[in-house]
This record gives C-alpha cells, sequence and structure tokens, in this order.
C-alpha cells in the first residue's frame, strides 16, 4: 500500500517552473502558496514586535527601550498582525486554495482579479513596512483621532495608505468568492451540500465586502485631515473624535469576524473528520455564520462604552452585543455534540481544533465579561481586553489556521509532514498560549492598563509569565516552518486522501491538477457523508 | 442570453424624467417648507436614484440575487446611518449632573 | 494553463464552438456574464458604503452646525451645481445608450455614444474646475489660509454679492433676493464650522471626481475595445461594467448635488 504511493507526473506545481509562471499564473492555487509565504513574512515581522513587547514587559522599569519605541512597537505589532496576516490569513491561503474544489470548480470566478488582489496586497505591505523603517508609527492600531490627525509626529499616512491599499484586497477577494460561491458550483452541488467550510467563507466575505470600504473612507478622512488641514474629526476644528471611532470600529468590529469566522469553518471541517461524523445541527452551523455575519454590524459601540456616547446608545450596544453569543454558542455545542459517540482520533489537526475549542469558548465567555456595561468601565483598556481578543485573534483564528494548514497541507503539497513534531509544535503552541494570556486577564483585572511599556512591582510575577509563555509559544510557531520545508521534500508521499475525509477536495490528486478536476464532478450526496467513505488510504495513523 | 435591450424611448422619457426632477429639486428647494425642504430634496434624489438603477442600470431584469445585492448594501448603510444617529440623537436625553456642567 | 479542455456539459449545452471571449473555467457564456454581473454589482455594493461613511459625517455635521452649512452652502453657485447634475444625467443617457447599442450590435454606434459619454464626463470635469478655483481664491479651501467671515460677514448671500471676481457674476436672483433669517452662530464660529462644511465638500466631489476620472480611463479602453470589433451581441460584458459603474457615479452625484448646494436656500 505504502508502496504504491507517489506524487502524480503533473500537478499545479510543476506546471511550469519559471518566476514568471508563479507571478503572472491566474491559478487560484499558485496564488494562495504566494499569499502564504507573504502573511508568513508578515506574520514573523510581526511576532518580532511582539517578541519586544514581551522583553520589555518582562521588568517593571521600563529599561529595555523608551516609551516612545514601545509605542511604536505595538502599533506595528497590532498593524501587522490585524492587516497583514489575521485578516488575509485563512481566507486568502485556505479559502483561495480550497473553496474552488470544494464547489467542484475550476477556478474562482475572477482568476485575474485574485492575482491582483495578491498584487494590491503586496503593494499594501510595502507601504507599511516602509512606514515601519522610516521610523514607525506610534498611534496604536486603533489610529485614533485627534492624536493620528495632528499629535503624532510619526509615520501615519504611510501606514494608514497601506492598509487602505490592504482593504482593497480583502474586498476583491470577498467579491471573488461571494460570486464564486454563487455562480461556479457544480451540478448538484446545492447549498445545503456545501463544506461549512464554504459556508464560512461565504459569510466571511460579505463582512469584507460591506466593512471594508469604511475604514477605506474613514481613513481617507483621517489622510486629508492630517496631510490637507481638513476639519473633520479634530475637536479644535469642530469635528469629533468619536465620530472617527464610530467609523472605525464599524469596520473593526466586524473584521473581528473576518479573523473568526474562517477558522470557524476549519473547525467543522477538523471536527467532522476527526470524530467520522456527520456535523450536528448541518443547518444551524451554516446559517449561524451568517448571523454571526450579521450580528457582527450592530455591536461596534461597545468598544466606545468609555469614550463618551450616549447612556442608551452604550445599553442598546451592549444588550446587542449579547446576541454575538448565541450563534457562537450554537457552533461550540454543535461541535461537541459531533465528537459525542464519534469515532475520535487524535491527529495534529484534531489537536488545534481541541485547543481551538477551549481558547475559543474562553475568549468568546470573556467578551460577554466586555459586553457588560458597568464591567466593561471597569476592565476597559486594561489587559483583561488584550487577553480576551487575544484568545479571540490567537487563540481562535491563528489556531483554526495551523490547524487548517496541517489539515489541508498534504493536499497542497503532496506530502506528509513529522506527526510527531507537529504534535510538539500543537501542544506547545496550546501551552505556551496559555502561559502567555491567562495572566493577562488576571493582571488586567487587578487593574494594569495596556500601552504602558512600565508597570507597578506588584505585577511583575505575572507579567514574567506571560513572557516566558510567550517564548515557549514563538518556538511553537517556528518549529512548523522547519517540519514543513522538511516535509517538501523528504516528507512521506500523502495520497489524494489521507485523513479518509469526504470532501470534495479529497477526490482531487495531492497535489492537485492545474484545473482541479479531470472532469466536472456531479454531485449527489450530502456532506460529510462518513458513513460512506471507506477508509482505505488512511494508513498514517 | 444576451440581456433585455430597453427601447430608446423608455431611455429618453428616463433622461427626461430625471431633469425634470433636477429643475423642480432646484426649485423646491428656494420654497421655504421648513424642514421639509431636506425631506423633499432626499425624496426626489431617491427617486431619481431610483429611476437609474432600475431603468439605465437594468436592475429591473436582473435575478433576485442582484435586487438582493443591492438591498443588502443599503440595508447595511442604514444600519451605519442610524445606529450611530442612536448615539449622537440620545446624548442630550440625560442632563450632566449639576456638578459637571 | 489548459484551453478548456474538459467539459463535463452536463448544464452547458448549446455551445458546440466556444466564444472567444470565454474563460476556460466557465462552462458557459452565460454564466461567465451572470458571474460578471455579479461582480460589478458586490463591487457597487462597496462604493455605496464606501461613500456612506462620508454620508454619516455630513448627517451628523449638518445637524451640529446646521446654520454653517446653510451659509456656506450658499456661497456655492447653485447654476453650476445644477448644470453638472444635467450634464451628468446626460452623460448616463449617452452610457445606457452606448451599453444598448453593444448589444444589437452596433460597432460604431458604440464607439461614439461612449466618446459622447468621456466628453461629458470631461464637460463636468471641467466646470468642476472652474468651481474649485473659485475657492480657491475665496479662500475656501481648509487648511489653506482658510477665511470665512471677513469675505462672507453672517448676512452674506453667497458667492454672488461680495465676489470681485468675473467668474462670479451669474448669482442665482432667487437667493439674492431673498432676506435669511438670523443665524445662531458668532462670526468666530462660522468660521471654524465652515471650514468643515468645506472639509466634506472637497472630500466628498473630490472623490467624485476621482471616480470620474477612473470613469473616463475605463472606457476610453473600452472604447478603444469596442473599436477593434472585440465586442458582439453575446459578448458586450466590459461595455455594460463600465456603464453600471458611471451610472453609479451619476447616482452619488444626484446625491451629493442637493446635499451640497441646497442645504437652505429660501
Amino acid at each position: 500500500m505504502l508502496d504504491k504511493l507517489k506524487i502524480p507526473e503533473h500537478h499545479y506545481l510543476n506546471n511550469g517552473h519559471s518566476l514568471k509562471s508563479w507571478l503572472l499564473t491566474k491559478d487560484h492555487k499558485r496564488i494562495a502558496i504566494m499569499y502564504l509565504m507573504s502573511i508568513s513574512v508578515m506574520f514573523f515581522i510581526g511576532g518580532l514586535f511582539g517578541v519586544g513587547i514581551r522583553l520589555e514587559l518582562a521588568t517593571p522599569q521600563g529599561d529595555f527601550v523608551s516609551a516612545d519605541t514601545y509605542n511604536k512597537f505595538f502599533t506595528m505589532h497590532g498593524v501587522i498582525m490585524v492587516f497583514f496576516f489575521l485578516i488575509p490569513s485563512i481566507p486568502a491561503v485556505l479559502g483561495n486554495f480550497l473553496i474552488p474544489p470544494m464547489i467542484g470548480a475550476k477556478d474562482l470566478a475572477f482568476p485575474r482579479i485574485n492575482l491582483i488582489s495578491l498584487y494590491i496586497y503586496w503593494i499594501g505591505g510595502i507601504f507599511t513596512l516602509y512606514a515601519m523603517i522610516a521610523g514607525g508609527v506610534d498611534t496604536g492600531w486603533t489610529f485614533y483621532t485627534p492624536y493620528s490627525a495632528t499629535g503624532s509626529n510619526t509615520n501615519v499616512i504611510p501606514t494608514a495608505i497601506g492598509i487602505f491599499i490592504a482593504g482593497f484586497s480583502s474586498i476583491l477577494t470577498g467579491l471573488n468568492f461571494i460570486v464564486t460561491i454563487h455562480r461556479m458550483r457544480a451540478p448538484g452541488m446545492t447549498w445545503f451540500r456545501l463544506p461549512l467550510f464554504v459556508w464560512a467563507h461565504y459569510a466571511t466575505s460579505l463582512v469584507q465586502v460591506l466593512g471594508t470600504p469604511v475604514i477605506a473612507i474613514t481613513i481617507v478622512m483621517l489622510a486629508v485631515e492630517r496631510g490637507f488641514g481638513f476639519g473633520i474629526f479634530d475637536p479644535a476644528r469642530g469635528g469629533d473624535p468619536v465620530l472617527f471611532q464610530h467609523l472605525f470600529w464599524f469596520y473593526s468590529h466586524p473584521a473581528v469576524y473576518i479573523m473568526i469566522l474562517p477558522a470557524l469553518g476549519v473547525q467543522s471541517e477538523l471536527i467532522s473528520t476527526f470524530s467520522r461524523k456527520r456535523i450536528f445541527g448541518y443547518s444551524f452551523v451554516a446559517f449561524s455564520s451568517l448571523a454571526i455575519a450579521v450580528f457582527g454590524f450592530i455591536v461596534w459601540a461597545h468598544h466606545m462604552f468609555v469614550a463618551g456616547i450616549s447612556t442608551y446608545a452604550a445599553m442598546v450596544f451592549s444588550f446587542l452585543s449579547f446576541s454575538v453569543a448565541i450563534p457562537s454558542a450554537v457552533k461550540t455545542f454543535n461541535w461537541s455534540a459531533t465528537l459525542y459517540k464519534g469515532a475520535i482520533s487524535f491527529e495534529t489537526p484534531m489537536l488545534y481544533a481541541y485547543g481551538f475549542m477551549g481558547l475559543f469558548a474562553i475568549g468568546g465567555l470573556t467578551g460577554l465579561f466586555l459586553a457588560t456595561l458597568g464591567l466593561d468601565v471597569h476592565v476597559h483598556d486594561t489587559y483583561f481586553v488584550v487577553a480576551h481578543f487575544h484568545y479571540i485573534m490567537v487563540g481562535g483564528a491563528i489556531m483554526g489556521y495551523l490547524g487548517g494548514l496541517h489539515f489541508w497541507w498534504p493536499k497542497m503539497t503532496g506530502r506528509m509532514y513529522s506527526e510527531f513534531f507537529s504534535k510538539v509544535s500543537a501542544i506547545m503552541v496550546f501551552v505556551g498560549f496559555n502561559v502567555t494570556f491567562f495572566p493577562q486577564f488576571v493582571v488586567g483585572y487587578l487593574g494594569m492598563p495596556r500601552r504602558y511599556h512600565s508597570y507597578p512591582d506588584e505585577f511583575q510575577v505575572l507579567n514574567v509569565m506571560s513572557s516566558a509563555g510567550a517564548t515557549v509559544l514563538g518556538l511553537g510557531y517556528v518549529l512548523p516552518v522547519i517540519y514543513f520545508l522538511w516535509s517538501l521534500k523528504y516528507g512521506q508521499v500523502a495520497g489524494p486522501n489521507p485523513w479518509g475525509a469526504s470532501g470534495l477536495e479529497w477526490q482531487m490528486q495531492s497535489p492537485p491538477l492545474t484545473e482541479n478536476f479531470v472532469e466536472t464532478p456531479i454531485v449527489n450526496t450530502e456532506p460529510y457523508e462518513y458513513e460512506h467513505v471507506v477508509v482505505k488510504e488512511k494508513h498514517l495513523v | 442570453m444576451s440581456g433585455h435591450v430597453s427601447p430608446v424611448s423608455l431611455y429618453v422619457t428616463i433622461f427626461l424624467s430625471l431633469m425634470v426632477l433636477t429643475a423642480v429639486t432646484v426649485f423646491a428647494a428656494f420654497v421655504d417648507l421648513g424642514p421639509f425642504n431636506f425631506f423633499v430634496a432626499l425624496v426626489i434624489a431617491c427617486f431619481k436614484a431610483s429611476l437609474v438603477i432600475w431603468f439605465f442600470m437594468h436592475l429591473k431584469y436582473q435575478s433576485a440575487l442582484t435586487k438582493l445585492t443591492v438591498a443588502t448594501g443599503l440595508f447595511f448603510l442604514m444600519i451605519l446611518l442610524t445606529l450611530t444617529m442612536v448615539d449622537y440623537s440620545s446624548k442630550g436625553f440625560t442632563p450632566m449632573p449639576s456638578i459637571l456642567q | 494553463m489548459s484551453n478548456a479542455v474538459v467539459h463535463a456539459d452536463s448544464h452547458g449545452q448549446a455551445h458546440a464552438a466556444h466564444h472567444p471571449a470565454l474563460q476556460h473555467h466557465f462552462d458557459t457564456m452565460g454564466q461567465q456574464k451572470e458571474a460578471a454581473v455579479i461582480g460589478m454589482w458586490v463591487f457597487l455594493l462597496t462604493e455605496i458604503l464606501f461613500f456612506g461613511g462620508l454620508f454619516m459625517a455630513y448627517m451628523l455635521y449638518r445637524t451640529w452646525y446646521f446654520d454653517a452649512f446653510a451659509e456656506a452652502s450658499r456661497s456655492l453657485d447653485i447654476f453650476w451645481g445644477a448644470l453638472n447634475t444635467a450634464v451628468l444625467i446626460a452623460s448616463s443617457l449617452t452610457m445606457a445608450m452606448a451599453v444598448r447599442c453593444a448589444q444589437v450590435n452596433k460597432r460604431m454606434a458604440t464607439v461614439n455614444w461612449l466618446i459622447l459619454t468621456m466628453i461629458l464626463g470631461a464637460v463636468f470635469l471641467g466646470v468642476k474646475v472652474i468651481e474649485y478655483s473659485d475657492k480657491f481664491e475665496h479662500h475656501h479651501v481648509p487648511g489653506l489660509n482658510y477665511k470665512w467671515a471677513a469675505e462672507h460677514p453672517s448676512t452674506a448671500l453667497g458667492a454672488g454679492a461680495p465676489a470681485p471676481v468675473a467668474g462670479a457674476g451669474h448669482a442665482e436672483p432667487a437667493a439674492a433676493a431673498a432676506p435669511h433669517r438670523e443665524l445662531s452662530l458668532s462670526p468666530e464660529q462660522l468660521q471654524l464650522t465652515t471650514q468643515i462644511y468645506f472639509s466634506l465638500y472637497f472630500t466628498m466631489t473630490g472623490l467624485h471626481a476621482l471616480h470620474m476620472i477612473i470613469g473616463i480611463g475605463l472606457m476610453s479602453v473600452i472604447t478603444w475595445m469596442a473599436w477593434k470589433g472585440k465586442f458582439d451581441a453575446e459578448y458586450y460584458t466590459p461595455v455594460e461594467m463600465s456603464g453600471l459603474y458611471w451610472h453609479f457615479v451619476d447616482i452619488v452625484w444626484i446625491f451629493l448635488f442637493p446635499l451640497l448646494y441646497l442645504v437652505e436656500r429660501p
């Protein structure tokens, strides 16, 4: 059995070897690979700033860097991680690679636009990296006015332009997905036969398309205010800085769902595959993605409870914010129900899936704390908030991303990575993550504010724990780079379906042909029909 | 398959209606209607926009999905405008404690 | 890239010969066109929200500083505004005609209507240049030595009366005659808050003009393609798409005109 498996003769990776065949490709899979490389670079740059933050906070005194430099560190960490890593991460890499095969299509609806979106992402990245090299920016990733408009003398405009440009990349990706999912499905692939990964990306795309233009125009207004001296948000010129926050969070709250929704989609695939069961309550999980996307747009002002919004509006937004918990809980409960009496196995992707469930639950529930008006006044702008959103974005989105990457890596490259090291890495990420961020809940609740480079001595123990955990977490992130690269040459040949999974993408060869399928598949079964999947190639357990 | 071909007369009619409505909106602006001036201007503008979308942009002949797309855009625009204005308009509801004034 | 070798034509019959414009990953021209149409409308949806942020800012400040907005709006010349509205509506008509001619396979008529549309677009931008330069002369550009009170005492009637410049000689007679109510803002406050109006004015009209310039650029490519005979009754999607875009830009102006020029005219 093992000897029979070998890498097929023709596949998308060897269909042309020149640089041009990559840079001018319209193949969604090659574009996804280029995205993977780009966002990995960005992730490690953003990670370096994170290292700087943790080094500084290892001691109570501000002794590693100056306060100004520290401001730049957390700003650049936030900007790069949010706009250049988390937002494109799962959609642009896994979504790009997998949505066409999952729905039985040869490519996305607009392959050229897909390539353009990658170039736009690069151009945006170059602007932001330029701003970084030219001296950085210190406004925080939120760019709150009036400081960003008139106070800061750092590179606000280049950074803002970079984000503005990268936003279009996000919009075009979302647009492409929406049209593809509507118009490119294979015969028989009805809406309720779509994998939940596709549903999640549909919801994500809606948010990208509806939210991103608002941040774009907000950046334009900020730029004309800062660049030309127009008065829009600056109170000295009669403007209202809170309006900036409204517009900013109208995008940036839903943007959290751009990061987490795809991870929820990955999670549904992993849970179902590794418990070898149909997902429990398919349509509920599918519609909860859409519900999260829609609810995400009516809760934004919970970021502004202490910014001087009206008490009544704050109460309304507090109440509405709780509504997001409902679809999120639907998903979590349905995954648990899927696991129940499933034939569970513990391959690496499943370890990530388990980690995800726990961390997402903690992150989500602490979100309810923060949505509660009275409590938020107490913990606003403390490390409690920092811990909460890292549980969602790192514990949720990045765990989902890594889980998905480990799950589909054999499909993308045709080879398996080291099972042992990947498990070590998964455990290191989980442990390191918790040691890093759990103490931050405590220290935040005790009153340590975020964005300060020094702090009272009594917080040191918890901060040292945090910094120590970050070291483990960092190593956990470096490890996959090593064994993934190793697997490209030395990895065991995976075969088309190493996990015995049921999706259409596993019917392609690994790595797939440029046109994905030899013949357009005709779908006549429900998704996740594990009763009928014969596990004949599951040889790697 | 190549889409609905509208008669030229329809386009001309729409064009003339739009021109007349522009004249009406300018004229109405000079009549003192109090707060209704804004209302009238907005209603006329919405009507003009609808004519353009419906006939010039062929939305009338497009699929339900396309219509839904337009509706979605307007719905979320309304969310942005109304929920933000909820904040601004309710700010005056509670007077500040006298100590803060 | 494979040249559409494999086609499981389960739902794409009746296309024995492939249209040259059919891309390999679509089964039929119909599917391809549908995809483009939906894609374009989704793009326009993003444009709605893009301008939506500006409308939000406008709505707030108009509510807060109504008198300043009314005063500042009176300084705009309604003649140019109305003229530009008419020009843009006319260009929408010519654009619709261009699409129609493409639909019925009239190549030269398509080209001519497109050129006419571009000319009307250029006229619009020309008028905009006249208006902008007027703002520069009156120090109505925020951030650039902005002055309101000096040239426009709170009883001023807009661009017409005190302006010595020749270009402003055609003030609306109705505006000149109508006395208007007492303002609640002091000259200093007006100086500050009319600046917000002009900040929004320049951002809104500037972005709109930028969209027009992009539209004209797009259209020159489309015109060239039409001239080369790239389109026929079955494939004219690019013409239709740039038409949708152009109409959208027209719609934005349909809203900008009353919002900016007609705040309070009686």
